[in-house]
């Protein structure tokens, strides 16, 4: 059986809310606070973005190396399963049982033959297909489905599903570009750079929620601004400090973003542009700096790449760390990030651990995932009970070239493109 | 198949020792506790033996055999590393955390090291908000006996909290 169900334009299925009394700001460099807090606007969104013809981040291949493996994920705000069936075939579908609704997978990973709901027992195949109902003709011939019930109605709604160097992204929509052209050559090299077809390993997952809109990440890692100013750590140990080879770049769209940076070799030398950053110690050292020490192994010239694939996922290559955030909305005050951590499944022991020491740096404990958890719930508190205005992103000018660095005109061009992508 | 010999091998401990240990190790969550809840953070490695280690993991990670740790510090360097950041270079908002921790369990000990395990809570207040729980887990200890004092060598702290609320600053 293959399942072919669809959501069928879930998009249009539902009347757009009026959002007509909400009024973009003429000046571009202002940012308004409704798009952070009302719930029109994100229910708008999970419609024309996450619904819409976009590429949404579901999983690694290596979260699921075996047939019947299975993950729940997300895309946007809806639950889902990403299962792996016995052709090695990756599929994606709705976690809501056909039935009554069920959200029925209540396990974060796992391996299986079929997933059956618990509440009436119908019975799926690792593509989301119906394969069978108990009591179909009833008891004794009384009861049961009607006649006419066919298996292939009740289908999980599934999802289009492709494939690029071990990611898996998912799009309600058919009728959309390949990944690759979703992304654009310059920006399909830099995934590369992170991804280049290697076999990964899985090292773990993070969760956490965050108290404030899913764009305010989004923002987050197109702001390099704030790189040098709210991660002390950075600068302290000299990973990353203004005056470093950076550059920021967008695809056409502007809805994509890469954001790079080259660490030098040894300590940062002193230089005028560290006045301005207080916390530039040039005589602070770890006393173990295993955390941040670089093994050369990729051809490339940055030591980071902080990518953002539109509308869910932040790739991270930082010295030897890797990793995919994926950005899962609750609402337009909150989010969930799942942060997934990973190696390649030829790194040896020492590398491997190598990795998992330096992941202190990141995630909801990290010495700099902390910062921005903070700084985005700073953000959100303020939005939230203030009185309403706009925010202002005014730094750099839009014509400026990538290795201007000191600007917010990737967080501009992430906008203009979602009001056209919602209409605003 | 247990042969006698392999009986003998697993010996309980005396009911005796075991409650000295248990309050031996209680005394010491106590102080550990206290050192956390005051903000004394660049005093928590003196817990520590110098190889210490300490981790914290999420129970997804442990039960599926993920090595990813939320937190984890290998020798007193890293230890020393991770009180410093927090104490000089991260950005969070004042907080108070307060520990509860359950009377130990102690499970083994060689003469030398005490193996016992505790359950955690941590509740986390934040300026203008609500208590909340920011923590439920279980230490999974190894102390090393040194003459009537106690040291950390190794602390797994695996919490059932998945999804963190926001992050965690201080380490449980
Ligand atoms: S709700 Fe799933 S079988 Fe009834
Ligand atoms: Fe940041």
């Amino acid at each position: 059986m293959t399942n072919t169900c669809r959501f069928n334009d879930a998009a249009e299925a539902h009347a757009a809310p009026d959002v007509s009394d909400l009024v973009w700001p003429n000046d571009p460099a202002e940012i308004p606070d409704w798009i952070y807090t009302d719930q029109r606007i994100y229910d708008l969104e999970q419609a024309r973005i996450f619904q819409g013809r976009t590429w949404n981040y579901i999983a690694l291949d290596c979260e699921l190396p075996n047939p019947g493996d299975y993950i729940r994920s997300y895309i946007g705000a809806t639950p889902i399963i990403v299962a792996r069936d016995k052709d090695g075939k990756v599929h994606a579908f709705e976690n809501r049982c056909a039935h009554r609704g069920a959200e029925f997978c209540k396990s974060y990973r796992g391996n299986t033959k079929q997933f059956i709901c618990p509440y009436h027992q119908w019975t799926y195949d690792l593509s989301g297909a119906l394969a069978s109902v108990p009591f179909r003709r009833g008891v004794k011939g009384v009861g049961g489905m009607p006649a006419d019930f066919k298996l292939e109605d009740h289908h999980l709604r599934s999802l289009n599903v492709t494939t690029r160097h071990g990611v898996v992204f998912a799009s309600f929509r058919d009728d959309i570009e390949s990944f690759e052209d979703y992304l654009g050559p310059d920006m399909l090299d830099q995934f590369d750079t992170v991804f280049d077809g290697r076999p990964l390993k899985l090292l773990g997952v993070h969760r956490n929620v965050m108290p404030g809109n899913w764009k305010l990440y989004q923002e987050n890692l197109k702001d390099p601004y704030h790189a040098t100013l709210l991660h002390t750590y950075l600068t302290t140990f000299g990973l990353f400090v203004a005056g470093n080879k950076t550059m920021i770049m967008t695809d056409p769209k502007g809805r994509h973003s890469t954001l790079c940076n080259a660490r030098p070799q040894g300590r940062p030398e002193n230089d005028q542009t560290k006045s301005e950053i207080r916390s530039f110690h040039a005589a602070m050292q770890l006393a173990d700096p295993r955390v941040i020490q670089l093994i050369p192994e990729k051809d490339s010239p940055w030591t980071s790449n902080a990518i953002t694939i539109w509308p869910n996922l932040i790739l991270l290559r930082q010295t030897n760390i890797l990793g995919a955030r994926q950005i899962v909305p609750m609402g337009p005050n909150q989010f969930m990030l799942i942060w997934t951590t990973f190696g390649f499944a030829d790194d040896d022991t020492a590398m491997e651990q190598h990795r998992l020491r330096q992941n202190n740096i990141f995630g909801p404990g990290g010495f700099i995932g902390i910062d921005d958890n903070e700084a985005i719930k700073f953000v959100q508190d303020g939005v939230m009970r203030s009185i309403p205005r706009h925010g202002v992103a005014p730094l750099g000018k839009d014509v400026e070239g990538p290795e201007v660095v000191i600007t917010d005109r990737a967080i501009r061009s992430m906008y203009r493109h979602y009001r056209e992508e919602m209409g605003l | 198949m247990l042969t006698a010999q392999t009986m003998t091998a697993k010996k309980p401990l005396d009911a005796a020792l075991r409650r000295d240990l248990s309050f031996a190790v209680q005394e010491f969550n106590a102080d550990y506790a206290e050192t956390l809840d005051r903000g004394d953070i660049e005093a928590w490695p003196s817990y520590f033996t110098e190889d210490g280690i300490y981790r914290l993991i999420a129970r997804d990670n442990a039960d599926s055999s993920l090595p990813l740790s939320l937190m984890s510090c290998e020798g007193m360097g890293m230890l020393k590393d991770r009180a410093y950041a927090i104490a000089h270079t991260e950005m969070f908002a004042p907080r108070y955390v307060q520990h509860q921790i359950s009377p130990a369990r102690v499970t083994d000990f060689d003469g030398e090291i005490i193996t016992a395990q505790a359950n955690y809570v941590i509740l986390e207040t934040l300026v203008d908000e609500p208590t909340r729980l920011l923590q439920c887990g279980k230490y999974r200890d190894k102390f090393l006996m040194q003459g009537d004092r106690l040291l950390i060598k190794e602390r797994n702290c695996i919490y059932d909290t998945v999804l963190v609320p926001t992050c965690i600053v201080y380490p449980p």
